[in-house]
């Protein structure tokens, strides 16, 4: 556990250190709920929410800083692994599950920092809050979705030999499944054959878990949102944890 | 007592073989370097010794323990000083010490102690609470030595510890690696390309090329092995000279190289007029005639019929910098 902590204290460390990745990481989801919010709040009405659009989009914005940072954090690696950092690491009498879990952790917080900073800014904007348990609902969500993503980019890291590939992950994968998760548009107006898509992308179980949270309904049951996105966790950090420990350097 | 035995380790890599069948013991105590040019397997053995590789045949034990099964154990006694650097540049020079103590579970007030040990006697104390990324390469390799005796291992790993360092750093670095090994008691593990580093520093010597240990004893042996005097003469009609030395008498033993004809013989001083007169008659240009004792250069001459000579930047390196631009 001690292992963990100096691992998660590292990536903290420099978290707090980088001021413009703080606020650079701020800058589109913030132009999201900025132009999309303000901007469609007075044409869109979604059915079955009392605040508009802008209420409707805030969770999915939050998903969306929490997804993009933890994968960011969790391809970090391959830095690590470039700038001989990771040597020293796993020379160490550690075992790499214990390094793998306080990366893990590490990206999953400062995921969440970030998802929070959007959640203050857009109570600064008027957003209302269904209930204070509503916001611990929702930061279990956020967690999730941390945790499971870190794991994912460490997965994709391991395998990954330098920044190339970053791009293509982007574009087809982290891309489609932030599209795909019902962030920007109720999947209950979908077609159904894309609504089945949208099922098979576990940022939905997550956007719609803090969505529940923060506005106190949503298009899909939050229990099993919860279950789904927690299997989901479960298996990512297992698969992360399995292909880290093959990294060779 | 021996610090480090290793028994026919092989690794290949696909169809290349990093390391071939290669044996050698190394006492407690000891300086021991691994000579060879860029390529030869020097790194690899290091990384298999230090638990990083796993090799593909053969064993090896450090410390008495054996690297395949006793890892961890491995790990432990040993530090180790990477060719590339693995330090957290957005880190202090304080925080990179405390994360690697806090890795070997070392107590906080213990932690905090030797640390300031350490920082103190590698003279980066008044800068400890810079970020790594203000340092030069000196320093770096400093804190990083510092670093890798931060848990007290009894045997230390240095791969090329002066590669790419001016010439003042390196001396003050080898001043201090002889230090840590007479008055710590440090087993030393060096590889270097550098033969004046392995002449100075070295109790003993392995001259590696392609895989293979093709020599193995002290620089004063070594270099005994080739006898006499040695006459290097530069010249840009390189192989007209050559074929005129070979025809003089006392000339038992020339060798064309990149630029130059090596002779080797003895009292070489009584034929250096005759060198010049030679030259001067045939009308073949000589740019420096030299006499010099035979170098641990010479050594790996003799033995593989090449220079050991500097490749160019590797592409680690190479990406490294790519990057630092990247980042202004």
């Amino acid at each position: 556990m001690d292992i963990v902590h100096t691992i998660w204290l590292r990536t903290m460390k420099r978290y707090v250190r980088s001021k413009s990745r703080i606020i650079g990481s701020l800058g589109m989801p913030l132009f999201f709920l900025l132009v999309l919010g303000f901007g469609l709040n007075s044409v869109v009405r979604i059915p079955g929410t009392g605040q508009g659009y802008m209420g409707f989009i805030v969770p999915g914005i939050i998903s969306m800083s929490v997804l993009f940072t933890s994968v960011f954090s969790g391809i970090q690696i391959i830095w690590d692994k470039q700038f001989g950092f990771l040597k020293e690491t796993l020379v160490a009498p550690v075992s790499r599950m214990e390094i793998m879990l306080g990366q893990t952790l590490g990206g999953a917080t400062t995921a969440c920092i970030q998802g929070f900073l959007i959640l203050a800014l857009s109570l600064l904007m008027g957003l209302n809050i269904a209930s204070v348990s509503g916001v611990l609902i929702a930061s279990v969500f956020m967690v999730l979705i941390g945790l499971s993503f870190t794991a994912f980019g460490i997965a994709i890291a391991s395998k990954m030999e330098d920044m190339q590939g970053f791009q293509l992950i982007m574009n087809f994968v982290i891309f489609p499944i932030f599209g795909l998760s019902g962030a920007l548009f109720p999947i209950d107006s979908l077609p159904s054959w894309v609504r089945s898509l949208t099922l098979l992308d576990p940022l939905t179980y997550g956007v719609e878990g803090i969505r529940y949270g923060l506005a106190g309904t949503s298009q899909l049951n939050p229990f099993v949102g919860l279950l789904v996105l927690a299997s989901f966790t479960v298996f990512m950090v297992v698969v992360g944890a399995v292909l880290f420990r093959k990294i060779n350097i | 007592m021996l610090a480090i035995e290793v028994t026919n380790l092989t690794k290949k890599f696909n169809s290349f073989v990093a390391v071939d069948n290669v044996s050698f013991s190394i006492e407690s105590g000891e300086i021991f370097g691994l000579l060879g040019p860029n390529g030869a397997g020097k790194t690899t053995i290091i990384s298999m010794l230090a638990t990083l590789l796993r090799p593909t045949s053969g064993s090896a034990r450090v410390n008495n323990f054996e690297i395949a099964s006793q890892e961890d154990a491995v790990r432990k006694s040993i530090g180790i000083v990477f060719q590339d650097q693995s330090l957290d540049e957005e880190l202090t020079a304080y925080e990179n010490m405390d994360f690697h103590g806090r890795l070997y579970r070392i107590p906080k007030t213990v932690r905090q102690q030797k640390i300031a040990e350490l920082l103190q006697l590698v003279e980066l104390d008044d800068r400890q609470h810079s970020l790594v990324k203000t340092f030069s390469g000196g320093m770096r390799r400093r804190l990083e030595i510092a670093r890798g005796l931060l848990h007290e291992p009894t045997v230390l790993f240095l791969d090329e510890p002066t590669l790419g360092l001016d010439p003042q750093t390196r001396n003050h670095l080898w001043a201090y690696i002889e230090h840590l090994n007479k008055e710590k008691g440090i087993t030393i593990i060096l590889t270097t390309h550098y033969m004046d580093e392995a002449d100075r520093l070295c109790d003993r010597v392995a001259i590696i090329d392609k895989g293979k240990i093709i020599a193995l004893d002290t620089p004063e042996k070594l270099k005994e092995e080739i006898s006499g005097d040695l006459i290097t003469i530069q010249s840009p009609e390189r192989e007209k000279l050559y074929a005129k030395l070979i025809t003089l008498p006392w000339v038992n033993h020339a060798e064309p190289h990149d630029g130059s004809v090596t002779i080797k013989l003895e009292h070489a001083e009584r034929h250096v007029a005759e060198l010049a007169q030679l030259s001067a008659t045939n009308g073949i240009k000589i740019e420096s005639i030299s006499i010099h004792k035979p170098t641990l250069e010479d050594v790996f001459l003799s033995f593989t019929g090449r220079t050991i000579r500097e490749e160019e930047i590797g592409s680690k390196e190479h990406m490294r910098m790519m990057h630092r631009m990247w980042r202004r």
